[in-house]
């Protein structure tokens, strides 16, 4: 059991020094940009649709060598 | 090509390079959706079940794996971690490749996560109804399974992380947080909180004994709570709610506030579950106050889920969607007001051990994680398969049954609740018990009932959901590889500006955001464990306790595996009314030997800590074999096959070595004459009921549960002097 000890001292000392680094953040910092991801993420679906009738059925679509295999079940 | 409307769209990609084409996997996604809603009606059926045999106890029919103790535990592992793991593991998949602009890190790791996690369920639900249980709540799984748990959970997390590390858009979205919190929480919970050791394939013990195992156990059973229905959901609400509603969420600011308030605090609060027990009392204390103060991250995120419609009510009326949604939001309001009101300790005096809690875990069950799962649904399959939902009629239908089904599941039983606590710690002028446990229980039978009906409607909303899907998907066009294109991220801007803030920094950095978490969420749990661990005064031994003879250890394995202490505690509170109906209150030194502990969570009949002695051995016999025989109106299922089987000696060695090794002081070579000293035992018990005319023989496992049963409690009474 002595071993969550030693374990148990090293995380304290590490959340310690983390949380004070956050209420250090929270006093000083301004989380700069809290306003764009919000309305990004509603974007990145609308760019698709329109897109997405043209590529399904006729021109063949680039593939990223790191990426998956287009397999369009049409 | 729509390169400029895609430059717009994605504020952050300064960099330059070249757009690249990929595509999102939408079949993981398909298949996890279709678990979710195979599981669920699965899980719902047997809490359904459950919840009839308390009406009509006949309905146990005698059968082992049906009875109450055995089906109980499927319903809560099905529900938790079949019908919510799958839905988690949906709207993660879904939402992560969107939201880093990268399909999913490797298809074979979703593949073994989708299989191997649905292999882990029909696993479970198989072992549980054979009665391999380790009785700790929402981790009653056997080892082999734990191990696989691990590992699965491993794969979700390198697909996870993984996905992150090669995501194309920099900025880490709020829900990435809360997965990512969710992942790494829950593997130190289950990890913790399993380490048995085995005994065969599926037997183990637990590490910890007692007041130690009780902790553990309950800061995993509420941070399972925590960080399996909590988080990972609202990481879901802070992705589809704007999606449906289409507008950003309230505050984004609020959301990064409320998420690392919630992950910090959170862990703390799980002693709210042993108040007034033999936990110390600084522990209790620190859980109260921690739950308190949860309340104001968890309003956080209900204020920021419900402001996100502001301006948006006209679309409520119109979609099942968003209606889904504001309920199971709101459902998550009342039950992170409701969680802090329970953790008050004059209120949990009166609401633990009733049906109180169950009403409250239900509110959230039901009305968050279930109705905001359906939200989802609703939105994500017509998505998916390029088509408009079958019937916005039927979709809301569902709702207001569903909705119904919460309202009669719940208002019934906070009435029980209530009214049970109330009628247990009533006395009559002359300063006796007024009731005996049986007329309190036989009391809110109605009630029972009335819930059940509303289990019932909630199930029957959910077939019609499964009904106005299948339509759905027949009528769609399935797209199982989207294709969707972005800018990679460059390698200038990967590395950041300096100045800038640290938080900007780490939203950058997965793999440090993933330590800091871990972190912030060990913090709270050390503490309060460590301690416990290490300084013995937490614990006072008392002389007279002694280790259980073989004969009682197989009783006590028993006694788990029929799910005993779901509906019986093993934990005298030490209130007047606690003390005269069932003895002197709990010390923490009495379970020193308690591989795991049984303290229960829930009495739906009386506590049993003190129940050796009390009764005749023939009493037991007669009641195991047909409740209602000793107690008229008893809502206790018939045991049967304990009469039947018998005790499997053949374990009993590894048993005794077994406890050794956790530190439970039998004499060096005591596993040799354990089954001699268990013989004798059991003929002492088989002599005692021939005296009362009752035949039987020494190996039947009712023998075991007898000496067992007998022994509870008895130790210190024997006490002249206890020594604290």
């Amino acid at each position: 059991m002595s071993v969550i000890v030693i374990l148990l001292a090293a995380s304290l000392s590490i959340a310690g020094f983390f949380l004070l680094a956050y209420l250090w953040s929270v006093k000083n910092g301004q989380f700069d940009d809290d306003y764009s991801p919000a309305v990004r993420i509603l974007f990145e679906n609308e760019a698709l649709p329109g897109k997405r009738d043209n590529h399904d059925k006729e021109s063949p679509i680039e593939v990223s060598p790191t990426e998956g295999t287009p397999n369009l079940k049409n | 090509m729509d390169f400029t409307l895609n430059r717009n769209a994605d504020l952050h990609n300064s960099g330059g390079g070249v757009m690249e084409k990929f595509y999102y996997d939408n079949q993981t996604v398909k298949l996890f959706g279709y678990a979710t809603l195979f599981w669920g009606v699965i899980g719902m059926l047997a809490g359904l079940w459950i919840a009839l045999e308390l009406v009509w106890p006949s309905l146990n029919f005698g059968f082992a794996p049906i009875t109450f103790g055995r089906l109980r535990p499927v319903h809560t592992n099905a529900v938790v971690f079949a019908f919510v793991g799958n839905g988690i593991f949906m709207g993660v998949y879904y939402s992560l490749q969107r939201l880093c602009k990268a399909r999913m890190f490797s298809d074979t790791l979703s593949k073994v996560h989708f299989w191997g996690w649905q292999l882990i369920i029909a696993a479970a639900a198989a072992t549980l109804l054979m009665g391999f249980n380790t009785s700790k709540e929402y981790a009653e799984l056997e080892w082999p399974i734990d191990v696989a748990i691990t590992l699965v959970w491993v794969i979700f997390g390198v697909n996870l992380m993984g996905t992150i590390l090669k995501r194309r858009e920099r900025h880490l979205y709020v829900a990435i947080w809360f997965y990512i919190a969710t992942w790494i929480t829950v593997a130190m919970l289950h990890i913790v909180n399993s380490i048995e050791i085995p005994v065969s394939l599926f037997k183990s013990y637990s590490w910890y004994a007692g007041v130690q195992d009780a902790l553990v156990q309950w800061w995993y059973g509420h941070n399972a709570v925590a960080f399996f229905l909590t988080t990972p959901y609202l990481g879901l609400m802070y992705y589809f709610l704007p999606k449906a509603a289409e507008r950003p969420v309230y505050s984004y600011r609020l959301s990064i506030i409320h998420f690392w308030a919630l992950i910090f605090i959170y862990i703390w609060a799980g002693p709210h579950h042993l108040l007034y027990t033999a936990l110390p009392d600084w522990a209790q204390s620190l859980g109260t106050v921690f739950s308190v103060m949860l309340l104001a991250p968890s309003w956080g995120g209900m204020i920021n889920g419900l402001f996100t419609l502001r301006g948006a009510w006209d679309k409520v009326r119109e979609s099942a969607v968003l209606k889904f949604m504001v309920v199971a939001i709101t459902a998550y309001g009342m039950a992170t007001f409701e969680g802090p009101l329970l953790s008050l300790k004059n209120v949990n005096a009166i609401s633990h051990y009733t049906d109180w809690t169950i009403a409250h875990v239900h509110v959230g069950a039901l009305g968050w994680n279930g109705f905001l799962t359906f939200g989802v649904i609703y939105w994500l399959i017509p998505k998916m398969f390029r088509t408009k939902l079958y019937s916005e009629g039927l979709a809301n239908t569902h709702f207001w049954i569903g909705t119904l089904g919460i309202v009669f599941y719940a208002v019934p039983l906070y009435w029980a609740g209530w009214t049970q606590s109330m009628m247990w710690k009533q006395f009559t002028p002359e300063g006796q018990l007024q009731y005996q446990f049986l007329e309190t229980v036989n009391y809110i039978i109605p009630m029972y009932a009335l819930r059940a009906l509303g289990g019932l409607l909630f199930l029957t909303g959910v077939l019609i959901g499964i009904y106005n899907l299948v339509k759905t998907v027949k009528m769609g066009d399935f797209i199982a590889n989207e294709p969707a294109e972005a800018m990679p991220l460059s390698v200038a801007t990967a590395n950041g500006h300096s100045g800038e803030h640290w938080h900007r920094w780490i939203e950058r950095r997965p793999v440090q955001m993933l330590i800091g978490s871990l972190v912030v969420v060990a913090i709270g749990g050390l503490i309060e464990l460590v301690p416990t661990f290490l300084v013995n005064s937490n614990v006072p031994t008392i002389a007279s306790v002694k280790p259980y003879t073989p004969l009682e250890l197989h009783g006590r394995d028993i006694y788990q595996r029929e799910g005993c202490y779901l509906c019986h505690s093993q934990m005298i509170r030490p209130f007047r009314d606690e003390v005269a109906r069932y003895g002197e209150y709990s010390k923490a030194g009495e379970f020193v030997y308690d591989h795991p502990f049984q303290w229960g969570s829930k009495r739906t009949g009386p506590d049993l800590a003190r129940i050796g002695g009390k009764y005749p051995d023939s009493w037991h016999y007669n009641h195991m074999l047909e409740p209602s025989s000793m107690a008229p109106g008893s809502i206790m299922p018939t045991y049967p096959w304990l009469f039947d089987d018998e005790i499997d000696k053949s374990k009993t060695e590894g048993i005794i070595r077994a406890m050794q090794t956790l530190g439970v002081p039998y004499p060096e070579g005591y596993d040799q004459q354990a089954n001699k000293e268990l013989d004798e035992q059991a003929m002492h018990i088989v002599e005692s009921l021939k005296k009362d005319k009752i035949t039987t023989k020494k190996e039947k496992e009712i023998v075991a549960l007898i000496a067992y049963l007998q022994r509870m409690g008895k130790d210190i009474k024997n006490a002249s002097t206890s020594n604290p």
